[in-house]
């Protein structure tokens, strides 16, 4: 089991800072976030935006920043857990929290620091009934290792890059790849498209265009789906697997049911020290909400701050917390 | 002036939307502001499709999307035809008796 002072959920730049803060008052962190890379919507949506309202920066690249945020936190060597969803929530006798990720990885902490955005970035799901049943069971939303797909049969549905060259790299190693995509054109990268079209005219691609999903069939694991296209006639095709491709959209998911007090999709917190009203748990950063709220990158910096001087008291009970600036006493390094 | 519009939520239920045409918002905002349930993660940017709607009535007096806006439609599972975002129309006179129906799911 991981141990750690703050378990922060969510590596967007609130949650990166709030290692910052933290560790000037000598408490460790580790953060764990679903997507394989930290950064959050920054380095997810919007890497190449410039940002014009972090104080200092004129005008600052998305990406510039979580890069220079995490040269921040180096000297307080956070830890990480990539690609995994936070799932459980268990307090132990003594007041310390277990939080349980989706792949069982656990982290023992005494103070839960909530910075996650909009939730984590889920895969889009198209409308289809009982597609949650398959889910596992041939539906799978990500290729994890493609090995897995050696001499199978798959139906990718998207038209976007992942969609492109998942197919062109599977085409390869599957039995059969068919590629659904709603309309007449790709508008991946030219390169992508154009590679796509030529392996559809080798007939190492199945290609149907202007056509979409319709149902997904079998008993227990995907057998077929069936598919309609612009002449509205359906057309079923056996298959082992379904891989839908359309990209990440974020959801609270697990979160909502920890017993927080929540408005819409948001943690309600009070503006002293970010405080949830679960004892120990704290919310920063876009994902919380009280009067006059702002979801601001900015905003959320300042939460963090004011989170781990109340942090402090959770970590060091027995200890008198003392203000110190940057300026006088440097950033000492763990 | 003042321009109306009919809003239709994911359950169908379709309310008329009056604003002044001079309010320099999206529809994207003004939905938000009327309580629809949009997460608008991206803030606008046309990057999340959080906004996405799909346009009832109306759709040849709107400005045609952005390659951008199409780039982010051509992702979603969902989308139709008339698939647009409501982060990517300003509200004007263009919306005058248009109809949207929402159509993400986020927090629906």
């Amino acid at each position: 089991m991981i141990q750690t002072d703050l378990c922060i959920i969510g590596a967007g730049p609130v949650g990166l800072f709030a290692v910052f803060e933290a560790g000037l008052l000598k408490m460790r962190c580790h953060l764990i976030d679903a997507l394989p890379q930290i950064g959050g919507q920054l380095s997810e949506i919007y890497p190449k935006k410039p940002i014009y309202d972090i104080p200092g920066f004129p005008e600052v690249n998305a990406q510039t920043l979580v890069d220079n945020l995490r040269k921040q936190i180096d000297p307080f060597k956070p830890t990480f857990t990539l690609g995994e969803r936070v799932d459980g929530l268990t307090r132990n006798d003594d007041g310390s929290f277990v939080v349980t990720t989706s792949e069982g990885t656990q982290v023992h902490c005494k103070v839960v620091v909530i910075a996650a955005g909009l939730g984590s970035f889920e895969p889009r799901k198209p409308e289809l009934q009982n597609l949650e049943h398959f889910e596992g069971k041939g539906v799978v939303y990500m290729v994890k290792d493609p090995e897995t797909f050696r001499k199978r049969r798959l139906v990718i549905a998207g038209g976007g890059d992942s969609a492109l060259d998942w197919a062109i790299h599977l085409s390869s190693i599957a039995e059969r790849v068919t590629l659904i995509h709603r309309n007449e054109s790709f508008r991946g990268a030219p390169d992508s498209a154009e590679k796509v079209f030529k392996l559809a005219h080798e007939g190492k691609i199945d290609l149907l265009l202007s056509a979409n999903l319709q149902a997904v069939n079998g008993n227990g694991v995907v057998k077929s789906v069936s598919v309609v296209d612009k002449d509205k006639s359906v057309k079923e095709i056996e298959t082992d697997y379904l891989i839908p491709l359309f990209g990440l959209s974020p959801k609270l998911g697990p979160i909502a049911h920890w017993g927080l007090n929540l408005d819409k999709s948001a943690i309600e917190v009070n503006t002293v020290d970010y405080a949830t009203n679960v004892e120990g748990v704290f919310a920063i950063g876009d994902i919380n909400t009280y009067p006059g709220k702002l979801k601001l990158i900015l905003c959320g910096f300042h939460e963090a701050a004011l989170m781990a001087q109340r942090a402090f008291e959770f970590v060091y009970p027995s200890q008198k917390r003392s203000f110190k600036y940057t300026t006088v006493n440097g950033v000492n390094a763990f | 002036m003042n321009i109306t519009f009919t809003v239709a939520d994911r359950t169908g239920q379709t309310q008329t939307l009056e604003l002044p045409d001079d309010i320099n918002l999206s529809l994207m905002e003004v939905l938000k502001a009327s309580d629809y349930p949009i997460a608008a993660t991206c803030g606008g940017m046309a990057l999340c499709a959080t906004c996405h709607v799909e346009v009832l009535k109306g759709a040849d007096q709107l400005l045609a999307p952005a390659d951008a806006e199409l780039d982010m439609l051509d992702t979603l599972p969902n989308a139709t035809p008339q698939s647009r975002l409501a982060c990517q129309i300003r509200l004007n006179e263009r919306l005058q008796d248009a109809a949207f129906a929402l159509m993400d799911t986020t927090l629906s």
